[in-house]
């Protein structure tokens, strides 16, 4: 059979696979096209395709759930459709939805309001969910590269403004050096097993004698370059000025979906072609994890921007999902999976808070703009609170369960160490948090301006807070979906 | 339906909770309905808990009322809840000092009053829901859960330092629990439940002597910190001395009895072997805060300061009782700390109080009161007579019977306890001297005004508490028997001699009028008397 015969009819055969992705192309290419036809004050045009699409794709992706253990490969077996990719293509799509209703007001303020931006994010989106889908290094690189360039350029979409620029130099440069690295760990796995193809390495890797070099030096440069992508330590420095730079939305994106597409990659990687070499990799990424943690944890304290305090503080909340990767068991694996999955919410829930803060003349992303919030807009600072609560682990909201999951896994595997080191750095984060609420709730208002939550700012905040607080409250479905996104993994 | 023995907890639990959010739907601004609409849920707290008074099942063995349903599969939690005497007795005392606590804020608070009540009636399900859960999951939920109102409330209400005492507290009590967070999952390794009362009644410990020690100390620093004991009670002067009164209230009459009631329901009948083992340092750290915390009152400039440290000695002796494991020891433990709470709840009205009319607690500042406040006066002296533990008041009983549960195992400990209410006499009735007696030496004293009505009523039901449990304490020890005789049954299974099968879990009495299943601790106490 000719060559364009067989991709024909691979394409026909699997064309559903990609379907989710397939629509999400669609309305962002839609979108630029649409741009140039619509008026300034029509704008509104592209965010409706932009959440349009992103409704088909979910459809699309809710008609793949039903999936036969093992999941359904695609295109000679380079993609591979398993829960795993559904559960993560379920957050890129709550994340991207949320945040294209985040960045509506935001873009108008700062006068940017153009088209790309939300073309970009779909092709980002198409990205990550090709991350999740892939089961072949080419499309995983190929994904991952599809997903960061469109964050390059949208980290920088504040042409005018200087921090923007300059974070999107560094996030562009050393992320074009990781994914260097990246690639060169790929090229390596290739060369053991002579595939691209994840199923054959990993079958190559099982048979490799135990701590060899080529192999080894495969994992250093494959775990150095997913460490750049989720931020961990000692591969952290971009993120803090990535964040504070970047439009606040795109900063909201960049440490809920770029983190978790990267996740999913990462454990994607791990928990097939490297899982049997364990060993080897659990005690280094104990030592990134607690490193992440510590780092993270206290560099946090000092902060006074509250984008760069909540980048310090993903790079501990990154620590805590690798300590579920280190238990490695099912319980473990849940626990990083609703990690992932509930840190989507409630960490984009308080940049929302920082983008409604955003007004004229005002950038708001300083702790002094907080406030005394609580008298300027209470439903802000609840909300707020709600977030911070979880992102420090407090019950009754999402997080507590989810460090609650990973101090299980810990303590069920014997890593009695790590789970003290982990517990007790929830202290300086509570310190750090609670900063946070004493600037809205004790500090007198400097400004008596009185920020306004425009509808669709309230549609994400609402849903991120009712997210955070149910999977606290009663997290029994949130679990199952969390354990339904492992039926993958162990079983290959 | 509300009130059916398989929704009378619930209904006690939820009843504040309902209320924060009826007022958080009651727009800002409107301060005088939220007033209301909070003392109106706060007096409801109190009256939906009566039934309970004739409805619970004294004598009778194991926990009553009891709710429990599936609540996360997934990590095996339930929704349990449950009270025995113990908690009985706590869930009565956190519902009367709720209340209490929101009606005395009626005049003191008047900024943000809708988030304040909010709080209050949060932070009063929390505590309930530490008293009642049977599920060791939904407990560490309500454990932590309180801290968030009340760090807020002396966070925002406080006075000049609250910040600063607002995130102390925070970190402290936290630093204590998240260890406890990791003793409950290594429990439920062992014991693959997260049921409490599965892990209760298990005849001996269900963990081994290693692991107990590791376990104890892991429970032993979030029940330390929170009671406090020394050397963990720096938190407490600073956390009572900045919150507003209703906060200092709910502090010292609810908030430090978890602590204590951590000790009883779970370190004591889980870990026994540890117990033992590690009792002399418990033992030696209690009488520490009783004389310490003794000696550093009297240092005191300040009136609030003064009773938080009070409280770092009474509670002291309440850990002492829990520790000296006998009958006497643990029942008066547990009335000590109900009259604590009244005794030293009702201290901190007084010093609010007088904030109110002079803005000011420093002791220097007052003096004569007692001309222009007769009434005040005569109030004060009761309640700090409850406090130092005269007879006929409640603090007797209380001190007496750990004392004397103190004495039978070793002199010297209930030696060095005299000595600590000999210095809490000093410093209380020296307290009271320099604040109410003698001439009015500051003028601005001398036409204070003498208690409204408000105040009567927040103060009466202590002082009729007071004489009622140092008139006849009877029903408490009733109350206690059957769970006291459980816990000292683990240790000591001859201590009530021939017959070591609990009478009391065989013949389930009836409210008040069965007779007391197990009558030893009381013939104990008469013949102390």
């Amino acid at each position: 059979m000719p060559l364009w015969q067989h991709l024909l009819a691979q394409t026909r055969e699997g064309f559903w696979l990609i379907l989710p992705q397939v629509q999400l192309a669609f309305f962002g290419m839609a979108i630029l096209l649409m741009d140039f036809l619509l008026e300034k004050g029509q704008k509104s045009w592209n965010v409706l395709t932009a959440l349009l699409g992103v409704v088909f794709s979910a459809v699309s992706l809710w008609k793949l759930r039903g999936l036969p253990q093992g999941g359904i490969a695609g295109f000679d077996n380079s993609i591979v459709v398993d829960p795993f990719f559904v559960f993560f293509g379920f957050i890129f799509l709550a994340a991207t939805a949320l945040v294209i209703l985040l960045s509506v007001k935001y873009l108008e303020i700062e006068d940017e309001n153009h088209g790309e931006y939300y073309a970009l994010m779909l092709f980002s989106a198409v990205g990550m969910m090709f991350l999740a889908e892939g089961n072949d290094l080419v499309v995983l690189f190929l994904a991952l590269e599809i997903m960061a360039i469109a964050f390059y350029v949208l980290s920088g979409f504040l042409r005018r403004d200087r921090r923007s620029n300059e974070g999107a130099l560094k996030y562009l440069l050393l992320g074009a050096f990781s994914s260097g690295v990246l690639a060169y760990g790929f090229s390596l796995l290739y060369g053991i097993s002579g595939s691209t193809n994840l199923d054959a390495i990993a079958d190559a890797v099982a048979v490799r004698p135990p701590h060899d070099f080529l192999l080894l030096l495969s994992l250093a440069t494959v775990a150095a370059g997913l460490f750049f992508k989720i931020a961990a330590v000692p591969f952290h420095q971009w993120a803090p000025d990535v964040y504070e730079g970047a439009p606040t939305p795109i900063a909201a994106y960049i440490s809920v979906a770029s983190k978790a597409a990267s996740f999913a990659l990462l454990l994607r990687i791990f928990l097939t072609v490297y899982w049997p070499v364990r060993v080897d990799w659990v005690g280094v990424l104990s030592v990134v994890a607690v490193a992440s943690m510590t780092l993270g944890n206290i560099a946090a304290i000092t902060q006074t921007n509250l984008k760069r305090l909540l980048a310090y503080s993903s790079i501990g909340h990154v620590g805590y999902i690798l300590l579920g990767l280190v238990a490695g068991n099912t319980r473990g694996l849940q626990g990083v999976a609703f990690y992932i999955l509930t840190y989507a919410f409630f960490n984009a829930g308080a940049f929302a808070v920082i983008i409604v803060l955003r007004r004229k003349g005002i950038i708001g992303d300083e702790l002094d703009d907080l406030n005394g919030l609580v008298e300027r807009n209470p439903t802000a600072a609840v909300l707020m609170l709600i977030f911070v609560l979880s992102l420090a682990g407090i019950p009754p909201t999402a997080g507590f369960v989810g460090k609650l999951l990973i101090f299980w896994a810990l303590i069920e595997t014997n890593h009695y160490i790590l789970a003290v080191i982990a517990v007790l750095y929830i202290l300086p984060a509570v310190y750090y948090y609670f900063r946070i609420v004493a600037h809205m709730w004790v500090r007198e208002a400097g400004d008596v301006s009185r920020p306004h939550i425009s509808p669709g700012q309230a549609v994400a905040l609402a849903t991120a807070a009712a997210m955070t607080l149910a999977a606290g409250i009663y997290p029994e479905p949130f679990l199952r979906f969390a354990s339904y996104s492992l039926m993958l993994p162990f079983g290959r | 339906m509300l009130f059916s023995d398989s929704q009378i907890l619930n209904t006690i639990l939820y009843t504040p909770l309902v209320g924060a959010f009826v007022l958080l739907l009651i727009p800002r601004g409107q301060g005088a309905i939220h007033r209301w609409v909070g003392n109106l849920f706060g007096f409801l707290g109190l009256a939906v808990s009566l039934p309970l008074l004739w409805r619970f099942r004294i004598g009778q063995a194991g926990f009553q009322f009891v709710v429990d349903r599936q609540w996360i599969p997934s990590i095996g939690a339930h929704y349990t809840l449950g009270i025995d005497g113990i908690s009985f007795l706590l869930v009565m005392l956190t519902t009367l000092l709720g209340a209490i606590a929101i009606l005395s804020s009626w005049t003191a608070i008047r900024k943000r009053e809708k988030e304040y009540y909010i709080l209050l009636l949060l932070l009063q399900t929390g505590m309930l829901g530490v008293f009642m859960s049977l599920d060791f999951v939904l407990f560490y939920m309500f454990w932590e859960v309180m801290l968030v109102p009340m760090y807020f409330l002396i966070g925002v209400w406080g006075s000049e330092r609250r910040l600063y005492a607002a995130i102390k507290f925070f970190l402290y009590t936290l630093a204590g629990s998240v260890l406890m967070l990791l003793g409950i999952l290594a429990i439920y390794f062992t014991a693959h439940t997260f049921d409490v009362r599965t892990v209760l009644a298990a005849p001996h410990s269900l963990f081994s002597a290693h692991l107990q020690n590791w376990l104890f100390w892991a429970f032993f620093f979030a029940f330390a910190i929170k009671v406090p004991m020394f050397p963990f009670h720096t938190w407490l002067p600073d956390a009572h001395t900045e919150a507003p009164t209703a906060g200092s209230v709910i502090l010292a009459g609810v908030l430090l009895k978890m602590g204590t009631y951590g000790f009883v329901r779970f370190s004591l009948p889980m870990f026994p072997d540890a117990t033992v083992k590690f009792r002399t340092i418990m033992i030696v750290l209690s009488l520490i805060g009783i004389i310490y915390g003794a000696l550093v009152c009297m240092m005191q400039k300040d009136m609030k300061r003064l009773i938080a440290y009070s409280s770092v000695s009474h509670m002291a002796f309440c850990t002492l009782g829990i520790f000296a494991l006998t009958p006497l020891g643990l029942t008066g433990s547990v009335i000590q700390q109900i009259n604590h709470g009244i005794s030293t709840g009702g201290l901190f009205l007084i010093v609010g109080m007088l904030y109110e009319r002079r803005h000011t607690r420093k002791i220097s500042e007052f003096g004569g009161l007692a001309t222009p406040m007769p009434n005040f006066a005569a109030i004060y002296m009761i309640i700090t007579l409850s406090s130092l533990g005269m007879p006929l008041l409640n603090g007797f009983i209380g001190e007496f019977a750990i004392l004397r549960g103190a004495f039978e195992v070793n002199k010297a400990w209930a030696a060095w306890g005299v000595v600590g209410i000999v210095l809490g006499a000093a410093y209380l009735l020296w307290l009271y001297q320099r604040v109410m007696f003698g001439n009015i030496t500051n003028p601005a004293n001398e036409f204070l005004v003498d208690l409204n009505v408000r105040e009567f009523a927040t103060l009466i039901p202590l002082v009729l508490l007071a004489f009622w449990i140092g008139i006849y304490p009877a029903p408490l020890f009733r109350v206690l028997d059957a769970p006291v005789h459980q816990l000292v049954i683990r240790y000591d299974p001859a201590y009530y001699g021939a017959q070591p099968a609990a009478p009391a879990s065989t013949q389930p009495g009836r409210a008040l009028a069965a007779p007391p299943a197990n009558l030893h601790s009381l013939a104990a106490m008469e013949r102390g008397n």
